[in-house]
């Protein structure tokens, strides 16, 4: 019954431009929303946010199938809370592998272990693995089920021109898009380039990626196979089955187990990816009677690396063909749900008319600034299970030695820095605190997960945050007063479309307030982790980062704070 | 807190002979090792970052960068 979606193929059709332009060669067509390039996860997450924003997308590909191989296999909790706001986050968590512990092992001994989410109180887990065929797969069953996304097969775009002036309603880009049947124009408002690290985009608009290039080759190979490891992230530095190199193992659905190997510079990439090299390694660290069948295997180097601007007009750039980064530490495909997540809403309000064409840059400034971290923990991972000196090798072999005793130089063994969503906090779209605030939810920061009560059932806080702006009350035992009611009225009929949740304490009679949704938060928690206090009100982004907060609602600065993340003019 | 350059080891002679004698009898990968150990156990018993960043700066700058070493002069003390 299982869908094989490594082997899905989809058929190409003839699109309605290219009959059209039969007729009228040249003739001005009306411009798409948004065209999205990419029918990788980036992509496809970027087109079913904005058509869940109401905002009609053609979406580009220039193949008919999915991922070939696993790749990447990691999901983070933030890439989960993304998918569950995108109507697919339980079918990912269903089939993936949930896990939130670490162990980095010296030969054959521990040495450091990590829990990613140590605390209790969160809907996903830190990870799932999860191939990313089956992630490519289930974004698109969500992608087919809404009729504001087109999508194109086998549709390669050959061409790239820019039209009317920058940052008007008149700036457009068409594309020329080769097919089966020939050469097409396709025009759209804005074009997002989720085209992967290869991007063709990139390369026609005479554009680059830079950064540093890592001299040293990695095996996966994915194996098929019946083993009883935990379901843990297991990492050896020079293990007797691999000596003077790394090995990284990692649980996946339908009994795969990838297995990383460090080759260093000098392997031959053709001759490791023969099965005569492959399974003697596989062998060797699964013992000599071991039954298993080689799945995928691929032999790679990685670079970290970005474009300068992620913004070239009205041409937006995501995923990978706007960053790389290293393996180590899944900050790849994360960080490319995290800038589809980003742009979406920007795009959709700026095509409503509700914010101005500037929005976007703050897509750029702030995914820029994220792949920044991401870059950085990423470079210095990959530091430290490849040193690029002598010297950088000694320290990193004495962090070693030092961590089977000494438990602070565990902190410093590096195997991989796991993708978490970088805190905006230097955001031009945060309104700062102007009231005294402590704990993780500042202004540009990602919110977090807390359990809670809708309707007497069990409840999670972030299933009610986002897709538009969403204020957030914390209220006491004494509900809420009349100044604090009309103020939350007037919010709720203004002009930027925001919905209310009204956080209720404990058992307290929950206050009246028409459209707004009630949660409970019996266990404290909530209040807890965002340092809440009666009368306390937070404005969350679409994306759900906070955006602003109080300890006392005011609507004037809400409005100002609204304004403020939709770059309007006229704050007061 | 500011990294402390005035004197402040309780017996500084005999620091420097056990420094010192922590290498004996070792090769230099294992005396770069031993060196390696050291520096990382006693930046983590400091533990604030602006003093080590004042550490690396000092010992960065004593040792003289070699694009620049050719063009100084260094005068012997008369």
């Amino acid at each position: 019954m299982s869908i094989d979606y490594q082997r899905l193929s989809f058929e190409y059709r003839p699109c309605r431009e290219q009959s059209a332009q039969d007729m009228h060669s040249g003739a001005a067509q009306p411009a798409y929303p948004v065209i999205v390039v990419g029918a990788g996860p980036v992509g496809l997450a970027t087109a079913i946010d904005l058509a869940q924003q109401g905002v009609p997308v053609v979406l580009v590909d220039d193949d008919c199938s999915l991922s070939t191989g696993s790749r990447a296999i990691c999901f983070s909790k933030r890439s989960l809370d993304i998918f569950d706001r995108l109507g697919c986050g339980q079918r990912m968590v269903d089939k993936g592998i949930s896990w939130n512990v670490g162990k980095v092992f010296l030969k054959d001994e521990l040495v450091y272990s990590f829990n990613l989410q140590p605390e209790a109180g969160h809907h996903r887990p830190a990870f799932i693995n999860l191939q990313q065929y089956y992630v490519e797969g289930f974004l698109l069953e969500r992608a087919q089920q809404m009729p504001n996304i087109e999508i194109r097969w086998k549709s390669k775009v050959v061409g790239v021109e820019q039209s009317g002036t920058p940052g008007t309603c008149d700036a457009a880009v068409t594309l020329t898009v080769d097919t089966p049947d020939g050469q097409y124009a396709l025009r759209g408002r804005y074009v997002v380039a989720a085209d992967g690290s290869r991007s063709p985009i990139r390369n026609l608009m005479g554009l680059d990626s830079k950064g540093v290039t890592f001299k040293d080759r990695f095996l996966i190979a994915d194996v098929k196979m019946e083993a009883d490891f935990p379901t843990e992230r297991w990492f050896w530095f020079d293990p007797p089955f691999h000596p003077n190199q790394s090995v990284l193992l990692h649980r996946q659905p339908d009994n795969v187990w990838r297995i990383d190997f460090q080759l260093g510079w000098d392997a031959d990439p053709v001759l490791e990816k023969t099965p005569e090299r492959v399974i003697p390694r596989v062998r060797a660290l699964l013992g000599p009677d071991a039954k298993f069948e080689l799945e995928w295997v691929s032999v790679y180097t990685f670079s970290c690396l970005r474009m300068e601007r992620f913004r070239h007009g009205n041409v937006l750039f995501a995923g990978d063909s706007a960053h790389g980064v290293s393996p180590f530490g899944a900050r790849g495909a994360n960080s490319g749900v995290q800038d589809a997540e980003n742009l979406a809403w920007k795009l959709a309000m700026v095509l409503e008319g509700k914010a101005s064409d500037a929005l976007l840059d703050t897509y750029a400034s702030e995914r820029e600034f994220a792949a920044d971290e991401n870059i950085r923990n990423s470079t210095r991972s990959t530091d430290f299970i490849t040193p690029k000196s002598p010297v950088s090798r000694v320290f990193r072999d004495a962090v070693l030695k030092l961590a089977r005793h000494h438990p602070f130089a565990r902190q410093l063994a590096n195997s991989g820095r796991l993708s978490v969503p970088a805190v905006l906090s230097g955001s031009p779209l945060n309104t700062p605190d102007s009231n005294s605030f402590e704990g993780a939810m500042v202004p540009g920061a990602a919110c977090v997960d807390a359990p809670v009560q809708a309707a007497r059932e069990p409840a999670w806080l972030l299933a009610h945050l986002g897709q538009q702006f969403t204020g957030v009350l914390f209220c006491g035992e004494d509900g809420i007063d009349a100044q604090t009611e009309g103020a939350l009225n007037r919010l709720l009929t203004g002009a930027i479309p925001m919905k209310l949740v009204v956080v209720a304490c404990g058992e307290a009679p929950a206050p009246a307030i028409a459209d707004a949704k009630i949660v409970r938060d019996v266990e404290g928690v909530a209040s807890a982790r965002y340092d809440a206090q009666p009368g306390t009100f937070y404005l969350i982004r679409p994306d759900q980062h906070v955006c602003a907060r109080w300890r006392r609602l005011d609507a004037s600065a809400v409005e100002n704070a609204l304004k403020r993340a939709l770059c309007v003019e006229g704050t007061a | 807190m500011a990294l402390n350059t005035q004197p402040n080891l309780a017996r500084p002679d005999d620091f420097y002979e056990a420094l010192i004698d922590m290498h004996r009898d070792l090769d230099d990968a294992r005396s770069q090792s031993a060196n390696a150990q050291l520096i990382l156990l006693l930046a983590n018993h400091i533990g604030d970052h602006a003093t080590l960043l004042e550490a690396i700066r000092l010992a960065r700058e004593g040792v003289a960068d070699p694009a620049t070493q050719g063009g100084e002069i260094h005068p012997l003390a008369a």
